[in-house]
């Protein structure tokens, strides 16, 4: 019989390792799976891995990818700590981009001239709104009907979906637009300013990097940021110390709806330029992974969210470059998060064989 | 002769800083029934997962019919012919009775056998047991029915009892003694842990007495006194400590007429509880655990704010309502019993578990002091002799010990208004122990409402100007600590004090206090 038992104190160098020890597992299960399906593991990985880092551009498309992610992934570390297990950030990252879009679209029909700069703010009011309020939804339930959390924000996910595409595919819908699923091209002036002329870099990204900041200050300096944290791991002592468990559950999902939102909005108004149905590829669901490859800590989540987007960007590459098939990228990321829990698991305990005594 | 059918020698189980048995011998003939009693944390559970397979001794003997044998799992043991009723039921709700049985039996033996074997066994006890009937409408004592004649399905030849009767009404334990003594005359052993002192008089042969782990006497119960038991099973009237007497000031705490249902069934529910704690007074309550100690403190601290306003005054104010962080405001500070995820985040360090009931480090907008936090948490560290590594260790990092001294140390330190400590010195070791009583004294001269809810009795006579018992939910009118003696607070841990829920006034009276009689939850060390 195989056991699993608790080291009585964790190595603090396999500690900051087991990332490290998690990703060459990734890479070796990798080799042998690109062996097996005939390619040449040595290009594939190449592909794969360092392809993304290659040129400025490719930099660029990094940050890109990245930005939805950190700011998704703050909120749900932040939740998650709390133990409000908030799995729909994906829903209000779809509410968020439609209440930006919306906004821009307004400003694009009726022809009001601002500036991108004035809108900007304005761009992440109505994201955060957006995504803020799509949480409220979770949080009402919650804490009127004690309704599971994990169940509501998953199910707004499909609803947000639907809504996206009944706009999209009705009232939005643009006139001149061959009876395509999709509103008319935002005007130039609601567009968020880029970074990089000719990159589509936007600085929404740095937005996304001072949000870390301010989560991490939040977190680990305020009194507040202390509070949530208590009622995660014991409910006993938030009761003890007299911390609201219902404030925990609306800061939360209200503070991860909004940024979710921000993201969402930023979507639409950056790289995209109108709504589709498919504004998001996923990210509300992919932050969930970051936000645990990043422990849970808002400077783990920069960390996660690149090395996620590292994966996403490589993932595309290796279908257009190799023709490996899309798929695998799935599998790439489900064995790294499991090598990453494997090896955080032997950090903290250790296996014995043999029969219990 | 025929030897005995049980016999320990010399068992000895120490855990990391406990030893949990120490050199327990005992001997359990054929068709006897023998009590273990002792207090909580006394060993007894230990003991019984010893027998039962569930831990391995660090040393000593076990004999079955007079050969050694080794039990190194329940199921070696439930193969020699020993079966156990847990304090707590394992069964379904959603499933019949003879499912519930059905579930734990191999897969070769059908259901309708099941069912005729538990009707035949509840028709040769004259229990009334209806195997098709579902668990969920029940009572807790045809549940407690179930457990036994799943145990007497097995034929056992030693039937272990943990705290059989903690959940049951008066009338439920008379049935209960009938069945045991049955079984009994077909030359079943039957262990029979309990702290209840008349239980055991009325039904045991035999009893063997553990005190913190050691066995302090072996008596024939229906011989003995229950003064002379709880003698045995408390220890000698511990001395008093030289202190001077209380200058009793004015009143800070009162609770009148605490009235509260119980939350979940394991609960306790508290009636009509009733006290005055004084500025420069310590109060102790006693109690055997699991009587409503939780439920009251829970209550007191804000930890559960459903009883009226008025029900809980502090400094005639009504905060029965109130949340724990605004009573905190008012001055009353708490000391709570688990120290793990309830007094402290284990994950967290000291410095930041400071932060759960003081706020002196705090600036503009809940911003923390770092520095003040820290200096803060290592002048509480120093004065309370609190061994770790620093402020930032974890909480999880300290022993039990220690812990427990940073706590008491974060909320002496608090110079609170009225306090409120549960088990004070549960855990610390002798000096410590007495560093913690004497700061509780000192604070008490300084003109702070002491409350104590403990059950080790030395402890509340060393350093308590007034008791309280509490038991089943109601708590005793209080004595003077000069004035009480061990045999009477024992005899009042019972419920025996006059007008106390164990009191036979009538057969209602009986009824309805055995209906609130709570099961000894949470007792287990």
């Amino acid at each position: 019989m195989i056991r699993l038992e608790a080291r009585p104190v964790p190595s603090l160098a396999m500690s900051v390792l087991s990332p490290v020890i998690a990703l060459a597992v990734t890479v070796g299960v990798g080799f042998a799976l690109f062996l097996a399906l005939g390619k040449d593991p040595g290009r594939v990985l190449q592909v794969f891995l360092l392809e993304p880092f290659h040129g400025v551009r490719a930099l660029t498309e990094l940050g890109l990818k990245s930005t939805p992610l950190v700011l998704c992934a703050l909120g749900l570390a932040l939740c998650f700590r709390s133990n409000v297990w908030n799995i729909g950030a994906e829903g209000q990252f779809l509410m968020g981009g439609i209440a930006g879009g919306g906004v821009a679209l307004w400003i694009t029909q009726e022809g009001l001239g601002v500036s991108r700069w004035a809108f900007l703010p304005v761009l992440v009011l109505a994201g955060a709104l957006g995504g803020g309020a799509w949480a409220a939804v979770v949080a009402w339930l919650k804490d009127r009907f004690n309704a599971n959390e994990i169940l509501v924000s998953l199910m707004l996910v499909y609803v947000a979906n639907l809504f996206l595409s009944w706009l999209v595919f009705g009232p939005w819908k643009d006139p001149q637009g061959f009876n395509f699923p999709q509103t008319m091209s935002f005007a130039a002036a609601t567009e968020v300013p880029r970074v990089v002329r000719g990159m589509r870099l936007h600085w929404g990204f740095a937005f996304a990097l001072g949000a870390a900041v301010v989560m991490w200050v939040y977190m680990f300096r305020t009194y507040h940021g202390l509070q949530l944290q208590v009622g995660g791991p014991s409910p006993a002592a938030a009761r003890y110390a007299g911390f609201s468990s219902r404030a925990a559950v609306w800061t939360t999902l209200l503070v991860s709806g909004a940024l979710a939102g921000v993201a969402g909005a930023f979507e639409v108004a950056g790289p995209m330029g109108q709504l589709t149905p498919h504004v998001s590829s996923g990210y509300g669901f992919t932050a969930i992974i970051v936000a645990f490859v990043g422990r849970l800590h808002p400077l783990g989540c920069i960390l996660g969210s690149l090395l996620l987007s590292v994966f996403l960007i490589g993932g595309e590459l290796a279908q257009s470059r190799v023709g490996l098939p899309s798929a695998l990228t799935g599998v790439f990321q489900g064995v790294l998060l499991l090598s990453l829990l494997a090896c955080d698991t032997l950090v903290h305990n250790r296996l014995r064989v043999g029969r219990l005594r | 002769m025929i030897p005995p059918r049980l016999e320990l020698r010399a068992i000895t189980k120490r855990f990391a800083q406990v030893v949990a048995n120490d050199d327990v011998s005992l001997v359990v003939n054929p068709g006897e029934i023998h009590a273990v009693l002792g207090e909580n944390g006394a060993g007894k559970s230990t003991l019984m997962k010893v027998i039962y397979g569930a831990v391995q001794a660090d040393a000593g003997e076990i004999l079955w019919d007079g050969r050694p044998v080794s039990v190194r799992s329940p199921h070696d043991a439930r193969a020699l012919g020993i079966a156990m009723v847990f304090q707590h039921f394992s069964l379904f709700d959603t499933l019949t009775v003879a499912e519930n049985v059905w579930l734990g039996l191999p897969p070769s033996v059908k259901l309708q056998e099941v069912s005729d074997g538990i009707r035949r066994k509840a028709a040769e006890y004259g229990l009334d047991l209806h195997p098709e009937k579902p668990v969920h409408v029940l009572s807790v004592g045809e549940r407690q029915r179930v457990e036994i004649v799943r145990a007497l399905l097995a034929e056992p030849r030693l039937l272990i009892l943990d705290e059989p009767t903690s959940v049951l009404t008066p009338q439920a334990v008379e049935k209960l003694f009938e069945t045991l003594r049955k079984l009994a005359a077909t030359g079943c052993a039957i262990l029979y842990i309990s702290h209840k002192l008349d239980e055991i008089r009325a039904l045991c042969h035999r009893c063997t007495v553990l005190r913190a782990g050691k066995v302090t006497g072996t008596a024939d119960p229906s011989q003995e006194t229950t003064a002379t038991l709880s003698r045995l099973m408390i220890g000698a009237e511990p001395p008093r400590l030289e202190r001077r007497a209380a200058k009793v000031g004015g009143l800070a705490l009162r609770v009148d007429g605490l009235t509260l249902p119980r939350i979940d069934k394991f609960g306790v529910a508290l009636e009509a509880v009733g006290l005055d704690v004084h500025e420069g007074e310590i109060v102790g309550i006693a109690g055997v655990s699991g009587n409503g100690q939780q439920e009251l403190l829970a209550a007191l601290s804000g930890e559960d704010p459903r009883a009226d306003a008025g029900a809980v005054q502090l400094f005639g104010r009504g905060i029965g309502r109130a949340g724990a962080r605004q009573r905190r405001k008012l001055g009353l500070h708490f000391v709570p019993e688990e120290r793990l995820g309830r007094g402290a985040v284990p994950t967290l360090s000291l410095a930041s578990n400071l932060l759960l009931t003081r706020n002196e480090a705090l600036r503009w907008l809940g911003f923390i002091d770092r520095r003040a936090l820290r200096d803060q948490t290592s002048g509480i560290m120093r004065r309370y002799w609190v061994k770790a590594s620093g402020p930032q260790a974890v909480a999880r990092s300290l022993s039990g010990g220690n812990l427990q001294k940073y706590i008491v140390g974060r909320e002496l330190d608090a110079v609170p208004k009225m306090l409120v400590v549960a088990q004070p010195t549960w855990g610390v070791d002798v000096g410590a122990a007495a560093q913690i009583r004497a700061e509780l004294v000192a604070l008490r001269d300084a003109g702070c409402a002491v409350l104590v809810v403990s059950e080790e009795l030395e402890e509340l006579f060393a350093i308590t100007d007034r008791l309280h018992v509490i038991a089943k939910g109601r708590l005793s009118p209080s004595i003077p600590t000069a004035d009480a003696t061990v045999e009477r607070i024992g005899e009042w841990m019972s419920g025996l004090w006059p007008g106390g829920p164990s009191m036979p006034t009538g057969p209602d009276a009986r009824a309805r206090a055995g209906e609130v009689a709570p099961p000894a939850s949470g007792s287990a060390p």
